[in-house]
């Protein structure tokens, strides 16, 4: 039990995290200084938190689209669209709840859209969700007739920019969204179920999983996530920029499941993990963002780190480092 | 348009040709085809709205093409307008080459053909003018704001770059450099892109303000758009300072919600960008047709400076509908 637990603690994700996080205190002393500030936790490394929570979120619902051996184009689109209802729907006066509840249903229909194409139309995923993704934010525009529209309705603001025990909220969300679905897909067949479907969808169909079912579930849950994510984001700037909103943020949210060790041919999966890759992603960010340089090496420092932390995950160094690891025959078997 | 309207206009441009002096009348009538790059922006919003109106004002018949970011689009839209027989094509170009080919078929055709706020690499003589702001004038405005407004005292100032590369971040970056330069007391502390959006813009505000001693070191804020200072001002709130007084925020646009911020004290200057590129085009064009007064080929609109002093909330009312 206990070898168990010191192999987590060792494996690349943390390891990564924990690279980049050291890196960051290195460049910026004060990256880890935390102070108390109106009721908050006030300090970089909650910024951290803070910014990462949208792609984090949207990790969680990708991983189970890519366990799948899918992808979903769609979610920052998807995000646009429903910081857009949720902006508009406020703005014209509608109660809150009501606002947000409709966003969220336009995500999970969004979703199930997606899932519809892929489940029941068997058209490729990365086709039928990059309808969405380029016909969401044309809709996402429709809805804000092209404004950047803006409120000041507390509730939506407080859940974009308030805070929980000094935490902010949107970094809690994610947590608890976090925990719920890992629990949900852990702790019922749903994710063998998934994960059955990734490896082989005809043998899970044959071994009597209803794959089309399954397949639309985790699609919805991709358009929920994002439908969060796009509340959080508008919430955050007190605006629906139709736009920008969640724009490319897709592709760091595949990163994310990527760099948390889940495989693009679908498969075993780890939500947690997910969500430590969106973490990482944000905390290089954020890192760079402190440190000082020049803002045309944003994307060189980035994809130098990125390829530094998938190569650590590819099997061939897994092969070397096993090969001087003793007692590992696990990482070499495989 | 029919033979004879277009019998009729050609008629009364004769005349027009010959008595000198009917500006701006001489347009009444005419059709004018306007290839727009698309709605990625609120300014670029306002500027559609803002040729329509200037249009129906000087009673033209706009013919108006959106081209979704994409220049074959606007490429087929000036072929079309070409085709219909027009009287002048007015063309925002989303990129600045490959536009040869067209515009020479427009000057065959006989169209003269005006460009708004960005310019073409094409021979000049293919095009009457163009119609642009000068962004690195707008960016020395802001500078030259902030240089007044400190005086002797020591300034720290953060700057929130435009998309790393595009033209008007490298201009309005340079503008600005260009004034504080030779006053030893401005220093430039950080500059990082945002991306000219509000999200990116609080974001980064959010590391400077760490990374500068919890913000008390920051003395002012420069960003390349009102977008990213509307976000600026919301990462300055959140970190407990007050935007305009702790931190001062100069930027450069005019867009409504920076009037707005003005109001509430949280923003102290802002660069115009006009929206209104198509009303010196179609003066020039007006002039043009009168008596074939050939206008300059570059206009370059003005970048005036917006302070608190100068009644944000009428700005802020009259910019409202405009789409921004």
């Amino acid at each position: 039990m206990k070898r168990l637990h010191l192999e987590r603690l060792a494996n690349p994700q943390l390891l990564a995290l924990a690279a980049v996080l050291l890196i960051n205190w290195a460049l910026f002393p004060n990256f880890f200084r935390i102070t108390w500030q109106d009721g908050r936790l006030f300090g970089s490394a909650i910024d951290v938190l803070n910014r990462g929570a949208p792609v984090a979120i949207l990790a969680i619902g990708m991983t189970g689209v890519i366990a799948t051996k899918g992808v979903d184009l769609s979610v920052g689109a998807i995000m646009a669209v429903c910081g857009a209802v949720a902006a508009t729907m406020v703005v014209a006066g509608y109660p809150t709840p009501i606002a947000v509840t409709a966003a969220l249903g336009v995500g999970i229909v969004c979703g199930l859209w997606n899932g519809f194409l892929v489940a029941v139309l068997d058209i490729q995923p990365i086709i039928a969700t990059l309808v969405l993704m380029v016909a969401g934010r044309g809709i996402a525009q429709l809805i804000t007739e092209g404004y950047i529209v803006t409120f000041n309705d507390p509730t939506l603001i407080f859940i974009g920019t308030g805070s929980l025990l000094g935490f902010p909220m949107a970094a809690v969300i994610a947590l608890v969204l976090m925990i719920l679905v890992t629990l949900v897909v852990k702790r019922t067949a749903i994710g063998l179920f998934i994960q059955a479907i990734g490896v082989n969808r005809s043998a899970a169909s044959l071994a009597g999983i209803n794959s089309r079912i399954l397949l639309m579930l985790v699609y919805g849950l991709s358009g929920f996530c994002a439908a969060i994510a796009g509340i959080l984001v508008a919430a955050d700037i007190r605006g629906a920029d139709a736009n920008n909103s969640g724009l490319w943020l897709e592709l760091d949210a595949i990163l994310a499941v990527v760099i948390g060790g889940t495989s693009l041919l679908g498969g075993k999966f780890s939500i947690p993990l997910a969500v430590v890759g969106a973490i990482i992603i944000q905390a290089m960010n954020t890192g760079i963002l402190v440190s000082g340089f020049r803002p045309e090496f944003n994307l060189i420092v980035k994809a130098g780190m990125i390829i530094l932390i998938l190569m650590l995950q590819s099997p061939l160094v897994g092969t070397a480092v096993g090969f001087f690891k003793r007692d590992d025959k696990r990482v070499v078997s495989k | 348009m029919t033979i004879i309207s277009k019998l009729a206009i050609a008629a009364s441009l004769a005349t027009a040709l010959t008595s000198v002096a009917i500006a701006q009348d001489n347009l009444k009538g005419l059709t004018i085809g306007f290839s727009q790059i698309g709605s990625e922006s609120g300014w670029r919003a306002a500027e559609t709205s803002v040729t329509k109106q200037q249009a129906e004002e000087r009673g033209i018949d706009l013919k108006f093409a959106d081209a979704q970011q994409k220049q074959e689009n606007q490429i087929k839209a000036i072929r079309g307008f070409i085709a219909q027989g027009v009287d002048a094509i007015i063309v925002a170009p989303v990129v600045a080459t490959g536009w040869d080919d067209v515009l020479t078929e427009a000057k065959e055709a006989e169209i003269p053909v005006m460009l708004l706020d960005r310019g073409v690499d094409a021979p000049e003589d293919l095009y009457l003018t163009s119609v642009a702001s000068d962004q690195v004038l707008e960016g020395r405005t802001a500078g030259d704001w902030l240089v007044k407004e400190v005086g002797d005292a020591d300034c720290k100032i953060v700057e929130l770059q435009g998309t790393v590369g595009s033209t008007p971040a490298i201009n309005r970056k340079k503008g600005f450099e260009e004034a504080i330069v030779g006053h030893a007391n401005l220093t430039i502390a950080r500059s990082q892109t945002g991306d000219f959006t509000r999200a990116k813009g609080k974001e980064v505000m959010e590391g400077f303000i760490k990374a500068e001693n919890g913000g008390a070191d920051i003395c002012a804020v420069y960003a390349h758009n009102d977008d990213m200072a509307v976000g600026a001002i919301q990462a300055i709130k959140d970190a407990g300072l007050k935007p305009g007084t702790d931190i001062k925020v100069v930027s450069i646009d005019g867009v409504p919600d920076i009037f707005a911020a003005m109001v509430a004290g949280e923003a102290n200057a802002t660069v115009e960008l006009t929206p209104n590129m198509a009303g010196p085009a179609f003066d020039a064009l007006s002039a043009f047709l009168a008596d074939g007064t050939q206008p300059a080929k570059f206009i370059i609109t003005e970048s005036k400076l917006y302070t608190p002093a100068d009644n944000p909330q009428g700005e802020y009312d009259t910019r409202k509908g405009l789409g921004y």
